[in-house]
């Protein structure tokens, strides 16, 4: 009788140390469940308020061409069960600082600044030309974007060739703007310039709503796939 | 009948006009040497042009995005600072053409001063031979360039290009807008940073 006790209680020991080993992979399994879950992408909708942007051809400016193209891309995006973080909603000023704040504290798996323009033609894709560094807990708050430049230039293919895919005129480079070199995620700036024909006459305007709805479909679903890549930390 | 003593009055009032006439015309011609003698002693030699050199510029194309070089025959000056202000002068002039590729209305005479300062090297401080260009553009180029951020990166990297290609110890760039700095191009590019010019690549065109 004794032994058996002492044989139960041995059992009970030993469970609750296998359940105490096992609680941390367990968490951690739940936790990597959690994040595959939770794919936050971040809408920058360039200006807003007194910062009207450029002026387009149909006379309207570029705070507004922006402003609709990130509600018509929250939507896609949302659709396919992404969480959708924008730093403006309506025809506010936000300034750089704040909008590179916001997509800091969402811990996004993609930033894009989002814009619109008259010269060129068809998708500039923009990544920051900050020289790569490696990532450490403190990050210079100006070239916090240089940790992440990698990953960015890594979305930027992989949204490129999607567009490319589906037919659009794309010029990928790299540029200085001052929001997304603050972002601490991959980050980068979609800019949004008339279709032109072979002739190079313009067919579709940024702020055409069918186009955008043409450009915003093809960016949601390369978002999916990129969703759906694996990546290093 | 005119009496005698008017007809002396008359007489001598006329003499004294002739008279005071000549004097007149007497001292007209003086100033009149004097001043071609002043002239005389003004310096006379020709200003010195500056002998045409070939130089390379980074053009900015729209259509693609791209840089294109083109060279050119250009009077440069000896002065580094100088001739940096020619290079890009000649470059914005370029923009600011009907037909440009990269049209900025307002991109002629867009280049107020390009001031050239040694870079210290990092680690002893002495002068690392390369050397840091301040661009002061005016403010009616600025005002007057389309916004965009492709256009502006463009034009920022054109004139980084256009540096490297012509001045190879010049590495990195400022820029200033009226001698002030300025946080952007025209709403987009960031003209707070310091530039490589390393980064600016022709994409098209022969090499420099």
């Amino acid at each position: 009788m004794r032994w058996t006790r002492a044989f139960i209680g041995l059992n009970f020991f030993y469970s609750i140390a296998l359940l105490a080993a096992l609680a941390p992979a367990s968490i951690a399994v739940a936790q990597t469940a959690n994040s595959a879950a939770r794919f936050a992408v971040v809408l920058d909708a360039a200006h807003g308020g007194d910062d009207t942007g450029g002026r387009l051809a149909s006379g309207q400016m570029e705070k507004a061409a922006t402003l609709a193209f990130s509600v018509r891309l929250r939507s896609l995006l949302a659709a396919r069960g992404m969480a959708v973080i924008t730093t403006r909603e309506s025809d506010t000023a936000v300034d750089p600082a704040i909008r590179a704040q916001i997509a800091n504290r969402s811990k996004a798996e993609a930033c894009l600044s989002l814009h619109a323009t008259e010269s060129g033609s068809g998708i500039h894709l923009f990544t920051s030309s900050l020289q790569p560094s490696q990532p450490a807990r403190f990050l210079p708050w100006k070239t916090a974007q240089s940790a992440y430049v990698e990953h960015s230039i890594a979305l930027a293919g992989a949204l490129n060739s999607a567009l490319l895919h589906d037919g659009f005129n794309v010029t990928l480079s790299r540029t200085a703007l001052i929001a997304v070199d603050n972002m601490t995620c991959p980050a980068m700036a979609i800019e949004i310039a008339p279709l032109r024909g072979p002739d190079g006459k313009v067919t579709a305007e940024p702020d055409d709503s069918d186009y955008q709805a043409r450009v915003a479909t093809t960016l949601a679903a390369a978002l999916l796939e990129w969703r759906l890549e694996p990546r290093q930390p | 009948m005119i009496p005698r003593h008017q007809k002396i009055l008359f007489s001598v009032l006329l003499a004294a006009a002739l008279i005071m006439t000549g004097v007149l015309w007497h001292l007209r011609q003086r100033a009149h040497q004097r001043l071609l003698a002043g002239e005389d002693s003004a310096p006379t030699k020709a200003p010195e042009v500056a002998p045409t050199e070939q130089a390379t510029l980074l053009v900015a194309n729209d259509a693609d995005g791209s840089l294109l070089v083109q060279a050119r025959s250009l009077p440069l000056p000896g002065d580094p600072n100088a001739r940096a202000r020619v290079l890009l002068g000649e470059l914005l002039d370029l923009y600011a053409a009907p037909d440009a590729a990269h049209p900025v209305t307002g991109g002629a005479s867009g280049v107020a001063q390009v001031f050239l300062l040694p870079v210290p090297s990092s680690k002893d401080s002495q002068n690392s031979g390369d050397e840091l260009a301040v661009v002061n553009l005016t403010g009616n180029f600025a005002a007057s360039h389309p916004s965009g951020l492709e256009t502006e990166t463009l034009t920022v990297l054109s004139i980084c290009g256009t540096l490297r290609a012509n001045l190879p110890h010049v590495t990195k760039v400022r820029f200033l807008v009226d001698g002030q700095q300025r946080p952007n191009l025209a709403g987009h590019a960031d003209l707070t940073r310091t530039y490589l010019t390393a980064d600016a690549v022709p994409t098209g065109g022969a090499n420099p």
